[in-house]
């Protein structure tokens, strides 16, 4: 057994995290600036913050990922990180010339104070950013929050460039969250099938599931640019999907440009495709393409031709509450259920949101969201009441192993197989792939488990 | 935009030196030019290269920080200590798991605590009134669930910054808990300059508080500990297994596949042998100077490499029994190793590499390329010393700057009772004569041909720049560097961890590794990089529809 220290016994702890169903700030912050058109996210703390976020995210998408690090010693530790950053914004113009630099502060630089607005300041002063260029920030503290939390404070430092015209462009912009690129593919594939122009951002698709082709380019084509989010400050309106991940942008578009925003949950699964569709269809003023609504009805097909095996399945779910949301709320509607749900990513709201979702259920679901909400608490409920399937990210196959249940890699990070670049699981399109994905992992063990006498061929 | 396939790559190594550095700012390129060398013989010298200095902001390293040294690379390896990281989320949870190291916990009561990830998960209010009692707390949450014998504490950067006094903690706890060794690290990300100060942060506390607990004497013969071998794909298991049918006891292993009772008993073995120099060479002192087991560098990666390194472990013990068992093993082993070479040469011989990684893998698998008839062109450690690019006899002269100079150097001196010289002076200067040096490394340089392009802490840019202008048929660097590399059309292979697969050390390693860069250098993949359309864009026919 792998894991066989964790007890069945639950104790209660208040100090100590194991097995932890989140990370921290940087790598949100990270992953959001690769969204950003010619970008070099920038690490502004010691070398191994960044060195761990780009490894996360290299074995995550299996793509490169470039960024700089302000690399502290002790001494810029004690006096200051301005003369690191100062050097770096120096140094990465000049020699990989990107279009954008997005810095975001770490643990090491929240502790001892830097203040990124001033260093930032004295670099344009100093004349450090060549004409036509561009630094973003984010404060991105470690100990606040999650890697969700650095995710939304890098977009809303995105929608910090946001200016205001006076003239609409006739756009809405569209914040989707920590998605996958292919998940962001399919906003953008969705909204030009309705009509609506958007402004996407971030948009990591193109960047993180490049093609192999003898050539590399450290800034691909994709990305948002900084015309485009200069030019959210004129959207008509903002659609952010995910309270964790994209509401503060969005809010902050809404105060600072007059940019009206809505939250809607993140598409994933039947009803939270349908209000976005439906928010879309709004906003242009026009009918849903019967394109969009054949594919609704093909996810609704496959939910009646293989509702027996969903059917009162329990479910175990670690992950990130935007996506655990719209998770739960798919797997009830579709009766399978969702018993334990755990986010390390701390949020009342998170479980009251569970809570309801849920509250039609015949049991009361577990449900936590502090820093004691981790894998090893979720491995101790499973240990206490069984389920069918477990949802998350690849940490989760050695509960999955040691308690013989079968997972569906889902989340962030899946370090051991692929597809999540290049396949959404938002969507109609993204439904069907989500309900393929767990029916697979349910009838592969119903075809494993099945006494030969009740072997069947047909399912 | 580069393309590795574009034009002729220019000889002369100096023209790819100054090309490279053309494109920084005059400061970072006179730094840089001091850390990119063109091998040359010079008149019994090696030319001098500088290495583990600061790396430049903004410049796009290879290398992590102490913490991942301390924690990642040395501690990580140890299955049955409860391993606490003191600080925010990031730091424990991007070091669980993510190695490679592999354990043999198969034993029924065997503890194993790699697979978890412990933390203190510092919030705002720890950082503002200070992290000690949650960090006591959780000592004692681990405890109380766990009962390790051993729990270690690695304290992250803001650890440092607000002053929490981790080893007052770890003293106040093990006090109290009796039955458990708590101890700490003072391994914040900021010190030194790369994962190297980390190696040494570690080696200190180890040697401190876990060598020389158990003078148990373990049953067996010619006992030696393996130091610097972190089982990465199972390479210990392939050593011990070589070691075992030699009837070499190892003692301990710093620190692949080890346990708390390995680094306790270390003191008992009678031969040190280094295999990573860089990480280890610490306690390979220590363990001299107070135990008095004397130290050899040996490389366990390539065939003829192990050959060699099991009869230097031969000659020290100086017994026909042992000399004839190697001797035995090796014959017995070779035959297997030479098989698949024959096989795979042909289609490697003449193909050319670049290794950048590590502290030693740059040198040794050198071994392994060497064997396939590939000629490394260009090589670089990410986190080395100069004594491991040009020998330890640099030493008495390497300069100590502000950022080694915040790194304990702990004061070691004979135990009382405990020191035993394993041989007689007499019998170390007879051995010595034999050709059996002791606490000798040569370094990289002298192994690499003329006209080689040496690069301490590569970066982005120059690995590009690097493969763009001398177009090696394979590049070794980390996950970090691979699909850059791979992008332009060349196979990457990680020599951190080794992407999958393994072992690489010994000799069954080394027919894995034949055919694993086999499998790359000749893979199909690197052919289908342009589409038919692509390679003749030319309309020279048209279907004719019947």
């Amino acid at each position: 057994m792998l894991l066989r220290h964790t007890p069945k016994e639950v104790s209660e702890r208040h100090a100590l995290t194991i097995n932890p169903a989140k990370t921290c700030q940087p790598i949100g912050a990270m992953y959001a600036a690769l969204g950003m058109h010619g970008c070099m996210p920038h690490s502004h703390g010691s070398q191994g913050c960044c060195a761990y976020h780009r490894s996360a995210l290299t074995r995550h998408y299996k793509e490169p990922i470039s960024a700089g690090t302000s690399s502290f010693t002790e001494g810029a530790s004690v006096f200051g990180g301005q003369a690191n950053l100062l050097q770096a914004i120096d140094n990465i113009f000049t020699v990989y010339e990107p279009e954008v630099v997005a810095v975001h502060t770490t643990c090491l630089s929240e502790t001892i104070g830097d203040d990124l607005p001033q260093i930032i300041d004295k670099a344009t002063k100093d004349g450090k950013i060549p004409k036509g260029k561009h630094v973003v920030y984010a404060n991105t503290p470690s100990y606040v929050g999650s890697h969700v939390t650095g995710f939304s404070n890098m977009v809303k430092g995105m929608a910090r460039v946001a200016e205001s015209t006076g003239r609409k462009n006739g756009k809405v912009n569209i914040i989707p969250g920590w998605v996958e690129p292919a998940d962001m593919e399919e906003i953008k594939r969705l909204a030009a099938l309705i009509g609506v122009e958007i402004i996407l951002f971030p948009d990591t698709s193109g960047i993180l599931n490049g093609p192999l082709s003898g050539e590399y380019k450290m800034f691909p084509e994709g990305g948002v640019t900084i015309a485009q989010l200069r030019s959210a400050g004129d959207s008509i309106g903002t659609l952010a999907l995910g309270e964790w991940c994209s509401a503060d942008a969005a809010r902050f578009l809404d105060t600072n440009n007059k940019v009206p925003c809505r939250v809607l949950d993140i598409p994933i699964g039947l009803k939270a495709t349908d209000r976005f569709v439906d928010a879309l269809r709004i906003i242009a003023g026009v009918s849903v393409p019967e394109e969009v609504t054949h594919e609704r009805g093909q996810l609704v097909d496959m939910i009646s031709d293989m509702h027996q095996y969903f059917f009162q399945k329990k479910v175990a779910l670690a992950g990130d509450p935007d996506q655990v949301i719209a998770m739960v709320e798919f797997l009830v509607s579709i009766d399978m259920w969702p018993v334990h749900v755990v986010t390390g990513t701390p949020g009342k709201a998170f479980v009251a949101r569970v809570k309801e979702l849920t509250a039609d259920l015949p049991f009361e679901v577990n449900v936590k969201a502090d820093q004691q909400a981790d894998m090893f608490l979720l491995h101790q409920w499973i240990k206490n009441e069984p389920v069918d399937l477990l949802m998350g990210n690849t940490y989760l196959k050695y509960i999955s192993r040691d308690e013989d249940i079968p997972m569906v890699r889902w989340g962030f990070p899946i370090l051991d197989r692929v597809g999540h670049q290049y396949f959404p699981t938002v969507g109609y399109k993204g439904a069907l792939r989500l309900l393929e994905k767990t029916l697979s992992a349910l009838l592969d063990r119903k075809d494993r488990d099945d006494p030969e006498q009740s072997f069947e061929l047909v399912m | 935009m580069i393309s590795a396939h574009d034009n002729k790559a220019p000889a002369d190594p100096a023209v790819i030196k100054e090309q490279i550095l053309g494109k920084y700012p005059p400061k970072v390129a006179r730094k840089r030019a001091k850390q990119i060398l063109i091998n040359e013989a010079l008149e019994n010298e090696t030319p001098e290269i500088t290495a583990n200095v600061r790396t430049i902001p903004g410049i796009i390293t290879m290398r992590g920080c102490t913490y991942a040294g301390c924690k990642g690379v040395i501690m990580g390896p140890t299955r049955d200590i409860v391993n606490i990281t003191h600080g925010p989320i990031g730091c424990g949870f991007y070091s669980w798991l993510t190695r490679r190291n592999q354990t043999d916990a198969t034993a029924p009561d065997a503890e194993n605590y790699m697979t978890y990830c412990f933390s203190t998960d510092m919030q705002d209010k720890d950082i503002i009134f200070g992290g000690e009692k949650k960090l006591e707390a959780a000592i004692q949450e681990a405890y109380d669930i766990f009962h390790p014998k051993g729990i270690a504490i690695f304290a992250t950067c803001p650890v440092g910054l607000i002053g929490d006094d981790i080893h007052a903690v770890a003293t106040k706890m093990r006090n109290k808990l009796g039955d458990c060794n708590v101890f700490a690290f003072s391994c914040e990300g900021y010190k030194g300059v790369s994962q190297s100060a980390g190696h040494h942060i570690a080696n200190n506390q180890v040697f401190r508080h876990l060598v020389g607990l158990n003078d148990e004497v373990k049953p067996g013969e010619y006992k030696i500990n393996l130091l610097g071998e972190y089982n990465i794909g199972g390479d210990g298991f392939e050593i011990d297994r070589i070691l075992k049918k030699c009837g070499i006891t190892n003692i301990a292993t710093f620190s692949g596949n080890s346990n708390y009772d390995q680094f306790a008993s270390a003191h008992t073995a009678d031969l040190n042998a280094v295999m990573c120099h860089r990480s280890i060479n610490y306690v390979a002192d220590m363990l001299e100077v107070k135990y008095g087991i004397p130290w050899v560098k040996i490389n366990f990666i390539g065939a003829e490499a192990t050959a060699k390194s099991l009869r230097k472990v031969a000659k020290y013990f100086v017994d026909p029994v042992l000399t004839e068992r190697v001797e035995a093993v090796v014959a017995e082993e070779m035959p297997a190793v030479a098989e698949v070479a024959k096989d795979v040469r042909p289609r490697t011989e003449g193909k050319t590499a670049m290794l950048f990684v590590g502290g030693s893998r740059a040198h040794h698998y050198q071994e392994l390329f060497k064997e396939l008839g590939m000629k490394t062109i260009s090589a670089g450690y990410e986190f080395a010393h100069r004594d491991d690019y040009e020998g330890r006899h640099v030493l008495p002269g390497l300069k100590v700057d502000a950022d080694s100079r915040n790194i304990e150097e702990i004061q070691v001196s004979a135990d009382e009772t405990r020191y035993n010289p394993r041989k007689s002076e007499a019998d170390m200067e007879a051995l010595q004569a034999s050709g059996l040096d002791f606490k000798q490394y040569e370094g990289m340089i002298p192994d690499m041909e003329n006209n080689t392009v040496v690069i301490d802490d590569l970066n982005q840019y120059e690995a590009e720049k690097m493969v763009e202008l001398m177009k090696p048929d394979i590049f070794c660097a980390g996950i970090k560097e691979k699909f850059s590399i791979q992008k332009l059309g060349i196979p990457m292979k990680q020599l951190h961890s080794y992407d999958s697969g393994g072992p690489y050390a010994g000799f069954r390693g080394a027919v894995n590794f034949y055919n694993e860069i086999d499998r790359l250098v000749n893979s199909k993949v690197w052919g289908y990089l342009k589409a038919p359309w692509q390679e003749n864009p030319e309309l020279s026919a048209t279907y004719v529809w019947e």
